[in-house]
């Protein structure tokens, strides 16, 4: 059995908006264990990005536990979190959020200048194979070398885990094909935990794991038996 | 009435950016208040010297004579152009003034015969005119008798021709020929030791023994007459009866100083008002265009839904409108109280009824227009760009803003950049003309407050200068008349006399070609250590025994330098008109003295040894005593009391200096503030994004808020020493703009005005630049990542 990383107990999320209570989790119990990757299905509104957020530290419970290693993320604290995202996270984000004024060598040297043991921006450019743009303004890049940018600018600092919110929605069929197998390649050299959260149930297969959740609960984790590359989804 | 949705819409809006709304409208406010006070204040000012110099018949010419018989005044009536003309009887008093211990000083006019109340007219405040052919009721003007205290009922005891005589007051007035009262020798008027005072005509001719005939003429000028003519005539017509020249408006001390004051209150009066209301409209043009940028999606689904461009641009111009309105409601409701107390506050030193009430109202509306100007000036681009934004366009989202790596980074500044540094950079650069109007607009509250500092240190100075440098003495006693030096033996020998300094002074023409210069010329005895010729180099000057110094303002006047030749016209006695040859130049800032050796005056003056009065130094102790004696020496026409002028003109300027420093202050603070809280709410609205994915990414509040904040505090740090070197030359400039015919602004800039000014700005800008990184805070973390705005 791999070592569990996150350990989520009980975990419960409910937001007030306006007057209204939005449970947005309920009583979710997970582990993610070193090394794997793991696909996010559920509809809007399910809790996906709700558990993910959790996870990254942006967010914290509103009743219930989550561990990363020896970190409590349940308690907060602004200072905390920071340090915690700092170290350990990347986040890539459905509609990328480079700096428009930062270059694609700048945007991921952003994050390596805060980092400890980061990698060169170049070699986390070439990772995603784009050395030849890296002198580029995000507005003078696709849509999909944008993302292929956030996900440099997300590995470079060596995290221990990579948090992707819907990382090919604003993609088409092609270049999130190609983002994804950018993913599939961190997440097998680098070894870092890779958490997918995505409407396209097509994507699963490239997970070891499935968690499909519904209503703020996980309904279902499913283990594949054999991962299918990146190169050979369909959509 | 049915506010409609789209009103609701701005209504609304306008809630959401309150803060930016708010800040707009106080530097809006900051113009319509400077020029709703300053300008009310002007034109009332103007308004009222208009007035009362018609209402009042103030003079165009005035002229003094020895003693001319009655019949002359037919010949100076007849000089084509003189519409009016009165002859008077002129008299200087000593008084003794109850309760004051040193002999105050005093001219006694009589009053016109012409049942209209003739030429510069009395304005009685309370009492009555003398009786006609008293010869002991006199008429006080107001200034004098609000300084002593006195007022109809009350005597006081005069010195008329050596005899003394005790003058009832039955009135007290005020004349437009001595709105401002400015006494023999003073540099501020001292309306406790120098009064006005009127009299019937008959009795102080009797008592001056002027029967049948006038020592003083005053007229007016016909519509396009030629004053200059007029009054080369007269000084032709009185020359043989000791005629001292004939001058007009420009030189008549109270009309000087009343429209000097005006004319400089009128430019700042166009100034102030004009850089608040630009920058007021570039805040407006920033707030609009973001606005504008941010509701791209609503403007296209307006357009989709048949709204004309004009319609939306109405739309954003309604917001702009209430922006201004609101501002030129505060500054009409502080700016017309604020007219108020300056209004007040002049009256304690010119004294003329204030007219001109209805001033306010014109002021207000003219102020609210203005408001509305500036408001279309900056608000007008951004509807325009509303109107043309093109439906389908608005409703995809807009493009990544193009960047690029400036001239700067090219030549190597980009190594020296972080990331973060560059980003500032870049964002800049991407909008110089934002830039850069908001470091004119840093450097523009800087200026301010360095330029009103200097101002009122430069007074500060100038006054230093005269009562501790220049004069050293205790008393300036002034003799009635030209006597011999022996004269002084008795002052002299007043037990406490430490020393005793002569001087002769004369009133005098300066001629160079055709300029023409009036002014007095000094004479002083080797070696003067009372009352020194000091230039602006601290240097001391000792008078050359032949020939004359001239003061810098005379001899730019004329055109002369060290080594030319003027021709000094004495305008008593004989009138006596000689060459000198301009020994010096000395930058004196005050006052329009020609220098020369007290033997040389008496030699213009064809007279042996003679003075007319002295500077004096006396022990402390025996201060009273002597004042005392003074006064009973028929002889002594007045005193003046260096301690006693510079203590009264510490406490104007202090008082008024006060006041300037806090409204400039605040002003400065508002523009600064007002820059620095809008440009950090707008880049904080434009980049909340930016910032919020920053801080996902593991930037700590305090760096990402750096990195909000660094815009301003490079346009803060840039704005900061150009507003030094603006304020430098806006003082240079007013020094230029103030400096009158009787003195010379000093230009006094010290480091603590530049790092005064520059350290308030900088406050003002912290504490706006904390208050919209505090929001930072609130950044929905969340919220930003999910979907572009």
């Amino acid at each position: 059995m791999p070592e569990a990383i996150f350990r989520m107990r009980d975990v419960s999320k409910v937001y007030h908006v306006g007057d209204l209570e939005v449970v947005a989790l309920r009583d979710v119990s997970l582990e993610l264990y070193r090394g794997e990757f793991v696909v996010l299905l559920g509809p809007s509104g399910s809790g996906k990005s709700t558990l993910l957020n959790l996870l990254g530290g942006l967010d914290t419970p509103t009743k219930g536990q989550v561990d990363y290693l020896d970190h409590d993320l349940s308690e907060g604290g602004d200072e905390k979190l920071t340090a915690f995202r700092r170290e350990h996270v990347g986040f890539v984000f459905q509609f990328y959020n480079l700096i428009p004024s930062l270059t694609a060598a700048e945007n991921v040297a952003l994050v390596t200048d805060i980092a400890e043991k980061p990698m060169d921006p170049r070699e986390a450019l070439a990772l995603v194979e784009l050395t030849d743009r890296a002198d580029h303004f995000p507005a003078q890049l696709s849509g999909g070398e944008q993302q292929r940018v956030a996900i440099a600018r997300a590995v470079a600092k060596r995290p221990d885990v990579l948090l992707c919110d819907e990382p090919t929605g604003a993609l088409d069929v092609e270049t999130g094909r190609l983002v994804l197998q950018v993913l599939e390649r961190v997440n097998r050299e680098l070894g870092t935990i890779t958490a997918v959260i995505t409407h396209n149930a097509s994507i699963a297969a490239m997970g070891d794991r499935v968690l499909r959740m519904s209503s703020g609960r996980i309904v279902s984790i499913a283990a594949n038996e054999k991962r299918l590359p990146a190169s050979e989804l369909v959509w | 009435m049915r506010i409609g949705a789209l009103d609701l819409k701005i209504l609304r809006d306008a809630w959401h950016i309150r803060g930016q709304i708010v800040a707009c409208a106080l530097v809006v406010a900051g113009g319509i208040n400077s020029f709703v006070s300053l300008s009310s204040v002007n034109r009332t000012l103007a308004a009222s010297q208009a007035a009362f110099y018609e209402e009042y018949r103030f003079a165009d010419v005035f002229a003094g004579a020895v003693r001319a018989p009655e019949s002359v005044a037919a010949s100076l009536a007849a000089i084509p152009g003189v519409a009016t003309l009165e002859t008077r009887v002129a008299v200087r008093v000593n008084l003794d003034v109850p309760g004051l211990a040193e002999p105050a000083r005093g001219r006694i006019l009589s009053i016109s015969r012409d049942p209209s109340g003739g030429l510069n007219a009395l304005h009685l405040r309370r009492g009555r005119l003398p009786a006609p052919e008293s010869q002991d009721e006199v008429v006080v003007a107001e200034a004098f008798s609000v300084a002593n205290s006195l007022g109809p009922g009350d005597t006081i005891r005069g010195v008329i021709h050596g005899k003394y005589k005790a003058l009832r007051i039955v009135g007290v007035a005020i004349s437009p020929e001595f709105i401002y009262a400015l006494g023999p020798g003073q540099l501020v008027p001292d309306n406790r030791r120098y009064g006005v005072l009127w009299m019937d005509r008959k009795g102080l001719a009797k008592a001056h023994d002027m029967e049948g005939a006038f020592n003083d003429v005053t007229a007016r000028v016909g519509p396009g007459a030629s004053v200059r003519a007029v009054l080369k005539e007269m000084d032709r017509i009185l020359a043989p009866y000791g005629g001292v020249g004939a001058y007009d408006r420009e030189d008549q001390l109270s009309h000087r100083f009343l429209s000097d004051e005006i004319t400089q209150n009128r430019t700042m009066a166009r100034i102030t008002p004009t850089i608040f209301l630009l920058v007021g409209a570039f805040l407006l043009y920033t707030i609009l265009t973001r606005l504008v940028q941010m509701q791209r999606s609503q403007v296209g689904l307006l357009k989709a839904f048949g709204y004309t461009g004009g319609e939306i641009s109405l739309h954003y111009l309604k917001l702009a409108l209430v922006i201004s309105l609101f501002g030129a409601a505060i500054g009409v409701a502080t700016g017309l109280p604020f007219a108020y107390a300056m209004l007040r506050l002049y009256s304690e030193y010119y004294y003329f009824p204030m007219y001109g009430n209805d001033q306010g109202l014109n002021v207000a509306s003219a102020g609210v227009a203005l408001a509305v100007a500036a408001a279309a000036l900056g608000a007008v681009p951004a509807a325009m760009r509303a109107a043309r934004l093109a439906p389908a366009d608005t409703m995809r989202p807009e493009p990544p803003p193009r960047f690029h790596a400036g001239v700067l980074e090219r030549w190597g500044l980009r190594r020296a950049l972080s990331p973060a540094g560059r980003m500032l950079v870049r964002n800049l650069a991407r909008r110089p003309l934002r830039f850069a109007a908001s470091v004119a607009g840093i450097a523009i509250a800087v200026a301010l407050l360095v330029m009103m500092t200097a101002m009122m240190d430069g007074v500060r100075y100038l006054m230093d200068w005269q009562f501790t440098i220049v004069q050293r003495d205790d008393v300036q006693v002034l003799l009635n008349e030209p006597r011999t030096k022996s004269a002084l033996d008795e002052i002299r020998a007043l037990p406490g006399v430490t020393e005793v300094e002569p001087f002769r002074l004369a009133p005098a023409r300066v001629h160079a070609g055709h300029r023409m210069k009036r002014g007095v010329l000094f004479g002083l005895d080797p070696g003067p250590t009372l009352r020194r010729v000091v230039g602006a180099d601290g240097r001391a000057w000792e008078i050359p025994p032949d020939g004359v110094v001239l003061t810098a303002i005379v001899a730019g006047t004329l055109r002369v330098e060290a080594g030319d030749t003027v021709e000094i016209e004495i305008m008593e006695g004989k009138r006596s008109r000689l060459p000198l040859l301009v020994m010096g130049v000395v930058d004196e800032p005050i006052g329009f003295a020609t220098y020369v050796s007290r033997a040389t005056a008496n030699r213009l003056l064809g007279e042996g040894d003679v003075v007319t009065g002295a500077y004096m130094r006396v022990d402390s102790r025996e201060r009273e005593r002597i004042f005392a004696q003074l006064k009973a020496m028929p002889e002594v026409a007045g005193a003046n009391l260096r301690e006693a002028a510079y203590t009264q003109f510490r406490a104007m300027i202090d008082r008024s200096v006060g006041i300037m420093i806090t409204v400039n202050l605040v002003f400065a603070w508002i523009i600064a503030c007002g820059l620095v809280y809008n440009g950090a709410r707008i880049a904080l609205s434009e980049r909340g994004y930016e910032l919020a994915t920053l801080r996902v990414l593991g930037f700590t509040q305090r760096e990402s808020a750096s990195l909000l904040l660094g815009e301003q505090a490079v346009i803060t740090g840039t704005g900061l020493p150009m507003g030094v070197v603006l304020g430098i030359g806006l003082t240079l400039y007013f020094i230029w703009m103030l400096s009158t015919q009787m003195w010379r602004m000093p230009y006094v800039v010290t480091g603590l005005n530049l790092v005064g000014a520059m350290v308030a700005v900088a406050l003002a800008a912290v504490a706006s630049g904390g208050a919209v990184g505090w929001r930072l805070r609130r950044l929905d973390l969340v919220g930003a990542l999910k979907a572009r705005e």
